[in-house]
């Protein structure tokens, strides 16, 4: 066993341990969304030709589990470490930067996929989406996953309290998941709010995945694949950089 | 090749009042197999150095060498060589200490490791603790994982940051004797501690820190031999004439002066007889390592000779 798959095998273990707060909980959140939304707007709101509302929300609520997990695995793994002071355990050992990385993201996308399957799975009693494409499902969402992951671990290297992890939470993550089309195309809106969506990465995680499901969105997915994954190169590299240069965790 | 070589090593930390200098050009070399006592008192650097050496903390000027390799540009073979034992308690409140043993083999490379695991656990007395959490564990306990942790990738060189630090007397029994049987397998060790009798009885070579410079660097017993030879020891129920007090270390009732012969002893015992107070429980002993700390601590200039 080389030293990342040791890192990655007890960060799966942390969460997988606390599975019912990590994994059944935000499956049961999502659940909520879908019956609350579904019940609200199956009658109101018509996205897609052919498509009902209920199965149009469900790819993208399975999505924006993945990524809130995906961040929040990460995240709350090195803050807690941080703060707790266990962190040294894994600073006095040689494992490289890299290693750092492929084990917190890569845990990150587990748990990520695992709660976006759980809903999945769970919204599947209520209506199933059709898997046109599903490649394309499989590459936004460890794309997505990979991406928040990766924020996570510069979230958490970057907060020094759990208050300051909060706020990067509230105020950048949240909004742009929620705003990034999760419950609406981005068609409905008026055109300056469809300008700002298109600034929005997130919003090109969420159109490309749901395409994977309905052959249907609002822009190509080869777009979205190039946005996302030039997204996921940047936020890799800084996060690279940062544990390279040992970023508020070596003094 | 030394086991650990500091090379004038320096660190400046940025504070809110300025810079503040922890470390000033420190420079010594440990040698392969020895048992080598780093003392100070609080902040003095002991543990800045320590950081540096277990590449948590970075020099602002000089470098450290284990085994040759830099503990910043070849930071993977430098960790591989050194156990470190953290000061502060800290422990992972997910696993039970089997689990957390396994994990940092692995994070060293290490697989299959669970003989040497059970060995430390029955070495530290943890071999009923082998499944409970973290959590479980009382203060002591988790002391002893934190030994098992870094002594499981079998390191060369052992670095213990003050392991004693509110600890009861059966565990520093246990780790001492433990400790102690690896030194003689030809593991270095690398001690810091507050508990000078402990340093006397282990270490063969000492360096005192003191405001960031090296003071004193010697073997034990050379040092033990340079101080005073002789402390005058009695019990007081008054207090001492302020010129007898400037010489003298106080602590509660008890009164210790340093003394290099019989007549300097008398001269003592007569001006308290003077002052009209009476000694009790009169005793006259060999001077040990606290007498030589305080004397260090209590100079002005460092010592000569502080250089290797």
């Amino acid at each position: 066993m080389s030293g990342w798959q040791a890192l990655f095998y007890k960060e799966i273990l942390r969460f997988w341990k606390v599975s019912f707060q990590t994994v059944a909980a935000p499956v049961l959140t999502a659940c909520l969304y879908m019956l609350i939304f579904g019940h609200v707007l199956e009658d109101r709101v018509k996205v897609y030709d052919q498509v009902s509302y209920t199965a149009f929300l469900v790819p993208g609520l399975v999505m924006m589990s993945v990524l809130q997990n995906a961040f929040a695995n990460s995240s709350s793994s090195i803050i807690q470490s941080k703060i707790m002071g266990n962190l040294v355990f894994i600073l006095l050992t040689p494992l490289s930067h890299r290693s750092w990385f492929v084990a917190y993201v890569g845990s990150s996308i587990v748990r990520g996929l695992a709660v976006g399957l759980g809903v999945l799975l769970v919204t599947s009693f209520v209506t199933t989406p059709s898997f046109v494409a599903p490649l394309w499902i499989l590459a936004f969402a460890l794309l997505g996953a990979g991406i928040l992951g990766t924020l996570g671990l510069i979230a958490g290297l970057w907060a020094e309290k759990f208050d300051q992890m909060a706020a990067f939470q509230n105020f950048i993550i949240m909004p742009m998941t929620f705003l990034s089309g999760v419950f609406y195309s981005i068609h409905s809106l008026p055109a300056f709010w469809q300008g700002v969506s298109h600034l929005n990465p997130f919003f090109y995680m969420i159109d490309g995945f749901r395409y994977g499901f309905f052959g249907v969105s609002d822009v190509s997915p080869w777009i979205s694949l190039g946005l996302v994954s030039a997204t996921f190169a940047v936020v890799a590299g800084i996060a690279l950089h940062l544990l390279r240069i040992g970023y508020k965790i070596r003094g | 090749m030394p086991a650990i070589s500091f090379q004038s090593v320096s660190k400046t930390y940025q504070t809110a009042r300025g810079p503040f200098q922890a470390l000033d050009g420190v420079r010594f070399d440990i040698e392969d197999g020895e048992f080598f006592g780093l003392l100070g008192p609080n902040g003095a650097g002991k543990t800045t150095l320590i950081s540096i050496l277990a590449g948590l903390s970075r020099a602002t000027s000089g470098r450290i060498e284990v085994h040759g390799h830099d503990v910043q540009t070849d930071a993977a073979q430098a960790r591989r060589q050194l156990g470190v034992v953290p000061q502060e308690l800290v422990f992972d409140p997910f696993f039970n200490v089997r689990e957390a043993l396994r994990f940092q083999s692995g994070y060293f490379g290490v697989r299959h490791n669970d003989d040497w695991i059970d060995e430390l656990l029955a070495s530290l007395g943890l071999a009923d603790k082998a499944n409970s959490n973290m959590r479980q564990l009382s203060g002591g306990m988790k002391r002893r994982v934190l030994v098992a942790q870094a002594l499981v990738h079998k390191p060369p060189v052992i670095v213990l940051d003050e392991p004693t630090a509110g600890v009861d007397v059966e565990l520093r029994q246990t780790l001492w004797q433990f400790i102690a049987k690896l030194n003689r397998q030809g593991h270095t060790v690398l001690l810091t501690t507050h508990y000078l009798e402990e340093a006397e009885a282990l270490c063969g070579r000492l360096a005192m820190l003191k405001q960031g410079r090296v003071v004193a660097l010697d073997r034990t017993s050379d040092l033990l031999k340079a101080a005073s030879s002789n402390v005058l020891r009695f019990k007081l129920d008054a207090e001492l004439p302020p010129v007898l007090a400037r010489q003298a270390r106080i602590t509660g009732r008890i009164v210790q002066f340093p003394a290099n012969d019989a007549l300097e002893i008398e001269r003592y015992l007569a001006a308290v007889r003077e002052a009209g107070l009476h000694a009790e429980d009169v005793e006259i002993r060999k001077a040990d390592l606290e007498d030589v700390f305080l004397d260090v601590m209590g100079q002005d200039t460092p010592a000569a000779g502080v250089t290797p």
